[in-house]
Formats: C-alpha cells, sequence, structure tokens
C-alpha cells in the first residue's frame, strides 16, 4: 500500500529513527506527536513521551529528517482509556498493563483513525520493536522483533487485519541494539544518545502516589491471609498491592510469602508460599486475535503473561470475545495483564486476565 | 506541492525591498548610533530617517516615535509605561475590551495582581463591535489608561476608535490603541483620530519580526519599563536594533504607499472567500462584522470540526490557514475572542481564520474555496467510518 505515512514520533530515538529511515525509503512521511497530558502539568513527569519537552525533541527530530511534523492533542483520551483505567485497575485489585491500553486506545484507535479519517493517510508507522508481514496469503502476521531482547509485540496482541493493513513497524527488523545506535549515528539523529523511557510513562516517581491521590478508597488498611483464612497481618490498601509480590505485604512470618489474590470486596489480601501457587486456569476477556479469527475454538499455544515473559505451554478455550487459558504448570498472573498468545514468533492473539478461575495441585 | 499561504493576519513575508535595505545596513553599517564619530553618525542617520518614514505614514512627529522589539513589547510599554507615569496622581484604573489580544489582556491582569491596577474589561456584540458608550460608563476619575484596538487580529472587526478617543479625551484619560493589524491597511492619521499611544509591529505588513513601534502622542507621559543607556529619550533603552528599524521604516513607507490600491483588491478577495465559504460549507457562519472589518481577513465558525484537525489537514492539502490567532495555536480550547462574541463552545472550537496579503491571487482563493468543502466534510464524518 503506498501513499502518505503518518510517524507517531515520543521524541526518543527509535521513533525519529522510524520516520528516518522511511524518509531514506523514499516515503512521503509526516511526523505528529501526540500531547498526552494536559499543557503545562509536564513538571513533574519527565519521562513521558507525551509532555512539551518530549515533543520539543520530536519537533527537532522532525526537521532533522526533514519532514512536516504537527503536535497533537490527544490529553482527553489518554486521560480517560490509560489514566482513568491504570487507577481504576489498582484500585479494584488487579495490575493494569497502560501500554496495551495506550496502544489499544490511543495510538492504533484514535490516532489511526485521524491519520486516515482525517488526513488522509493511508499508513501509520511507530517506533515499536515488533515485525509486521504480509503472508502468501494476503493476510497480515505480527511477529516479535528480530531483536529479541528489545521485542515490544506483548504490547501490541490487540491488532487485528484492519489496524496491521495499516500500520508499519521498520525498526522491528533491525537487527539488535547495535544496528540501532549505528544507524541513529549514521542519520545524526539529535536524540540518538537520550535515555530509554522506563517504567509508566506517565507516573513520575512511585505509582501509588497517583493511585493513592485519585482513588483514597483503595488505600484503606486490610487483613492480610493465608489460604486457610488465618489472620497474618495488615496491609495497607489493595492500591499497593500487586498479585505475585512479595515484599510489602506487611507479615513478618520468616516464610517467603506472595500475594497469591487480592479480595477488594472484602478488603483482603491472601497470601501463601510458591508451594501454595496452584492456580492454573484462568478467565480471560476482551480476547482479540490478529487473524480476526481464533485458529480454533479449542487450541494449544504458548502464552506470556507479562511484558518479556517466558512463553508457557497453555491450552485455550475461545467463547466469543472471552477465554479460558488452562496453563500446563501452575503460574501466578496478576488479574489486569494481558495474557498472550504465540506460535513460535507469531502473535496470534491475547486477552486481558479477568480472573483467577481455579487451580489443579502441583504435579511436580 | 505548490503552497498557498492565507494566514497573513500571522505575519508576512518581507517584502524584497525591505529585505534589501536591511541587508545592506547589515553589509555596510556597523555603527552604534550612540557614537559620536562618521560610523555612528552614520547609524543614527539610518535610524532617524526610519523614524522620519514612520512618523509620515501616521501623521506623527518623528519625536513621537519610540522603536521596540515588536507589538507585544510596544503595548506592555504603552500599559505598563503609561500606568507606572500616572502613579503618583493615584491613576490606577485601566479600561480594556474582551477582545484585546493577549499582549493587552494579559498585561492588564499582570498589572492587575502585582501593581494595584484596577482593569475593567468591555464586553463586544455579537459582531466583536466595542459601544463607545460603554467605554464612557467604564471611565472615572481614577482612570489612568484606556486601551481599545484598532481591529481585532482573529475576527478583523474594526472598532470605533474614531468615537472612542474623544470619549477619552474629554475625561481626560490618554487612549491606546493596538493598530498591529490596520495601520499597514488602513489609513491611520493621528491628526485625525484622538489617540495618544499606538503600538505598530513591522512584520504584519512586510517588514521584519522582532522590530515595532509605539506612537507616543507628544505630552502623553509614558514611563520606561527597562533601564539602561537611555536611548529613544530614555522611554526604551537599549541599543538600537538599526537593521531592523531601517527594515520596519522602508516597509511602512511601502504600506502607506500601497494601502488605498491594495486594500481595496484584498478586500475583493476577502469577500469571494466570504461568500464562497458560506456557500459552500454547510453550517459554517462568519465571525465579525461584515464590512466594518480588515480589508483581507475572514473568519469562520465552522460546526462540527475542530480547528486544530482542519489546519493540520488544510496544510497537507498545501494551505497555510489558522485556528484564532497564531499566538493560541496548539491549544484546543476555543479562541476567547469567539467566546466574547456568544458562540458556544463546541461551535467556537471550529473557528478557521484566512487572511490574503499583497501576493494573495483569485487563483489562491478559487483553490482554497474548492479544496475546503471536502476537506470540511471529510473532518465531519471521521467520526463514523471505518477505516
Amino acid at each position: 500500500m503506498s501513499g502518505r505515512i503518518f510517524v507517531a514520533m515520543s521524541g526518543g530515538v527509535d521513533s525519529s529513527l522510524t520516520a528516518a529511515l522511511l524518509k531514506e525509503r523514499g516515503e512521503d512521511v509526516v511526523g505528529v506527536w501526540m500531547r498526552l497530558v494536559p499543557k503545562g502539568t509536564d513538571a513533574n513527569a519527565p519521562r513521558c513521551c507525551g509532555t512539551d519537552e518530549a515533543g520539543e525533541d520530536a519537533r527537532r527530530a522532525a526537521a532533522h529528517v526533514g519532514i512536516p511534523f504537527y503536535a497533537l492533542d490527544y490529553a482527553d483520551v489518554f486521560g480517560r482509556q490509560v489514566v482513568d483505567r491504570f487507577v481504576d485497575a489498582y484500585a479494584s485489585g488487579e495490575t493494569p498493563n497502560p501500554c496495551v491500553s495506550c496502544n489499544a486506545h490511543v495510538k492504533f484507535e484514535a490516532l489511526l483513525r485521524d491519520v486516515v479519517a482525517k488526513f488522509g493517510g493511508a499508513r501509520l508507522a511507530t517506533g515499536h520493536y515488533a515485525r509486521v508481514t504480509t503472508g502468501a496469503d494476503g493476510r497480515r502476521h505480527l511477529r516479535r522483533a528480530r531483536d529479541s531482547a528489545k521485542d515490544q509485540s506483548y504490547a501490541l496482541y490487540m491488532l487485528g487485519q484492519r489496524e496491521l493493513r495499516r500500520i508499519e513497524l521498520p525498526i522491528g527488523e533491525l537487527r539488535d541494539k547495535a544496528e540501532t545506535r549505528e544507524l541513529a549515528t549514521r542519520f545524526g539523529l539529535p536524540n540518538a544518545a537520550k535515555a530509554e523511557s522506563m517504567d509508566i510513562c506517565f507516573v513520575p516517581g512511585d505509582y501509588r502516589d497517583l493511585v493513592r491521590d485519585r482513588a483514597p478508597n483503595a488505600f484503606v488498611p486490610g487483613p492480610v491471609e493465608r489460604l486457610d483464612g488465618a489472620a497474618v497481618g495488615v496491609h495497607a490498601g489493595v492500591g499497593a498491592l500487586t498479585v505475585g509480590q512479595r515484599s510489602g505485604v506487611g507479615v513478618a512470618t520468616g516464610e517467603r510469602l506472595y500475594v497469591l489474590r487480592l479480595e477488594p470486596e472484602r478488603n483482603a489480601a491472601v497470601v501463601g508460599t510458591r508451594e501454595e501457587i496452584v492456580m492454573t486456569t484462568y478467565a480471560l476477556g476482551e480476547v482479540r486475535f490478529v487473524a480476526d479469527a481464533p485458529p480454533a475454538t479449542e487450541f494449544a499455544t504458548t502464552v506470556v503473561l507479562r511484558y518479556r515473559g517466558t512463553p508457557l505451554a497453555a491450552r485455550v478455550v475461545v467463547h466469543g470475545d472471552e477465554a479460558i487459558l488452562t496453563l500446563d504448570r501452575p503460574a501466578l498472573v496478576a488479574p489486569g495483564q494481558a495474557a498472550v498468545f504465540y506460535e513460535g514468533d507469531d502473535v496470534i492473539g491475547g486477552g486481558t486476565v479477568r480472573r483467577i478461575a481455579g487451580g489443579t495441585a502441583p504435579r511436580d | 506541492m505548490k503552497r498557498v499561504y492565507l494566514d497573513h493576519a500571522a505575519t508576512t513575508p518581507v517584502d524584497p525591498e525591505v529585505a534589501e535595505a536591511m541587508a545592506r545596513v547589515l553589509r555596510e553599517s556597523h555603527g552604534n548610533p550612540s557614537s559620536i564619530y562618521a560610523e555612528g553618525r552614520a547609524a543614527r542617520a539610518l535610524v532617524d530617517q526610519a523614524r522620519v518614514e514612520v512618523a509620515a505614514a501616521i501623521g506623527a512627529e518623528p519625536a513621537e516615535i519610540v522603536f521596540t522589539s515588536g507589538g507585544t513589547e510596544a503595548d506592555n510599554l504603552a500599559l505598563r509605561g503609561a500606568l507606572k507615569a500616572r502613579r503618583g496622581d493615584e491613576k490606577n484604573g485601566l479600561v480594556v475590551s474582551a477582545i484585546e489580544h493577549h499582549a493587552v489582556l494579559d498585561t492588564a491582569h499582570d498589572l492587575e495582581r502585582h501593581a494595584h491596577v484596577r482593569v475593567s474589561v468591555v464586553g463586544v456584540d455579537g459582531e466583536g463591535r466595542v459601544d463607545p458608550a460603554d467605554v464612557a460608563r467604564e471611565i472615572d476619575e481614577r482612570t489612568g489608561l484606556v486601551s481599545i484596538m484598532h481591529a481585532n487580529n482573529e475576527i478583523g472587526t474594526i472598532e470605533p476608535i474614531g468615537e472612542i478617543g474623544p470619549i477619552c479625551r474629554e475625561r481626560g484619560v490618554p487612549f491606546h490603541t493596538d493598530a498591529v493589524q490596520t495601520v499597514g491597511a488602513l489609513d491611520f492619521d493621528v491628526r485625525r483620530i484622538a489617540v495618544d499611544l499606538v503600538s505598530i509591529n513591522a512584520h504584519k505588513f512586510y517588514g521584519p519580526k522582532g522590530v515595532g513601534a509605539l506612537y507616543v502622542r507628544r505630552g502623553t507621559p509614558v514611563a520606561t519599563m527597562q533601564t539602561g543607556g537611555g536611548q529613544e529619550k530614555g522611554r526604551r533603552t537599549g541599543t538600537e536594533n538599526v537593521a531592523g528599524i531601517v527594515g520596519l521604516g522602508a516597509a511602512m513607507r511601502l504600506a502607506a504607499a500601497r494601502r488605498g490600491t491594495e486594500s481595496a483588491r484584498q478586500a475583493k478577495l476577502r469577500d469571494r472567500i466570504i461568500d464562497g465559504v458560506l456557500g459552500g460549507v454547510p453550517d459554517a457562519v462568519l465571525n465579525g462584522h461584515r464590512t466594518e472589518r480588515l480589508p483581507n481577513n475572514a473568519n469562520f465558525c465552522i460546526a462540527g470540526v475542530e480547528g486544530e484537525s482542519l489546519i493540520v489537514a488544510l496544510d497537507l492539502e498545501g494551505f497555510a490557514v489558522s485556528s484564532g490567532s497564531a499566538c493560541t495555536s496548539g491549544e484546543t480550547e476555543p479562541s476567547y475572542v469567539i467566546l466574547a462574541l456568544g458562540r458556544d463552545r463546541e461551535l467556537a472550537k471550529g473557528s478557521l481564520r484566512v487572511t490574503v496579503g499583497r501576493a494573495t491571487t483569485e487563483a489562491d482563493v478559487e483553490a482554497f474555496l474548492a479544496t475546503l468543502p471536502g476537506v470540511v466534510e471529510r473532518l465531519r464524518s471521521a467520526a463514523t467510518v471505518t477505516v
């Protein structure tokens, strides 16, 4: 597909390099930067790609590459679909993945729609490390980046054929970090040496401060219990806890205890030892498939349960946009996280972990 | 792609004659106008000549022209300088309109917060006109300055400064007008208009950016805002921007010579744009007065579109236009000027300003009118189509 290609520029080196590569390829490239936080509120969010300072970096990079550039305001949709969801999820005992919501609702929904419907663009490129290829059947495939150390395909699982036909991720083709740096140097990108963004882009320090500020009810102390109901301590609030975490549970029994689940309706945290992790079955919601349909209503796959996590063998049973995920071996996953299905390097699809649906005794 | 520039209210291209005059100064005249020797005298002569040219264009005496770094500084000097000069008389009242440029409005609010100035804001009617009777009502024995712009930079409405001036004079209150949008386009003669302070900005009439002037009627007290070597009779100290001032003088002279015929030509293009947009784009309304408006300004609200998207989409089609003023672009909040007209917030978000200039042709205008309806239609349907 030809026509004008828009590049979502964050101000960082990856998206700047994306623009430079497309321009060098002879494409008709337009740079856009998304304002994600309201103007003038960025003093405490130095890492966020949606602040004025990042916008200035993006503007300089676009000028260097020699492409038109626009700063567009998406603070409203980002606030509703990413920040509010993030706070709500923590407040209800879940562990959200804001990158997934940003990709699903902001970059590849709101921005992609504007690029195509408003500005007459044919395609949208981003600086994500993943690959989009076209198969012999004409279908688009989403694959891991060639540089597996930088792979970000996990956070893109929600993309279907409709989006993937319009998406290009050129830097997913790069071999490794050295090639990225070499290219950035060759293009003389002004931000080649800029530090990579880390953590949660819109939270300057500890995310709990944001959740506490916005959802104080999630910071009411409550009981910490073992699986048998025995009270072993007090926690500071479910908003401060994440399923699977070890420290900070507020108990001192000498054992290594992990948060097994959170029960916000009675403000309780249930903890247990590694041996007590027996959960194998999870209910998934908002299930999407790259091919727009599952390979079968029931299929075997490998599933990744956290960003850069290890693929685990599992079976999936699909019911509409919900699914039951059964792991071959127990593993702890926090509700709110994405479960992403892979076939080798190909992303098949995925969904959001809604709740723990059951467990079996460990087999070894 | 051929570019069509229709944002002359934001800035204008420098006239080649102006650019040449400035380049000559930069190449050949390095002296400091304050120096006694030949190089200094040569530079001083250039500044003096420009002062004569600017004064002549508005019917002023050369001594009544103070060079500044542009319109914003001229507005600041007028408001801060005039009120500072009257502080001993306890004249701390300032009357402004609701649709003044930020350089006036924000300065007024800054003075209110930090200099105990009492600010009265006069509203406008649905076409952006200030009622002189409202201004008269706001003036009292403590009023130290009235500042009402000559024409609004966004909606183009020309204010009745010819009626407001005499009211101020009768009450003994100095009258400032921001004429940044008008002196290059309309006849402006301080011998016929009862105005005491006038802001001028070179880049609005084919001169360079970064240079302007404040006309200060003889006898109008204006205290300096900055201290230093005492240039510009102490009212605006700092070594003169000689090349810029020469550019301002040349641009002012050329504008004064051309504004009669050129404004009539541009008004025809403006009217074609107004008729073409109102006739060709459903649910578009004109902002500002139909006839009492700048000869180069057309401003609309287009229902169901956001100004920012419209500007981006038109830029990608090759047209440079704006939403609101260049000084407020990048904001998604609707323009305070449009809101002051009584428009609702949603409609106000879809504002579009089209301003023609010397290089604008009928073909440019027709190309714009041929493109706009399709772009508006696309933006309106964007929320509902499947991409």
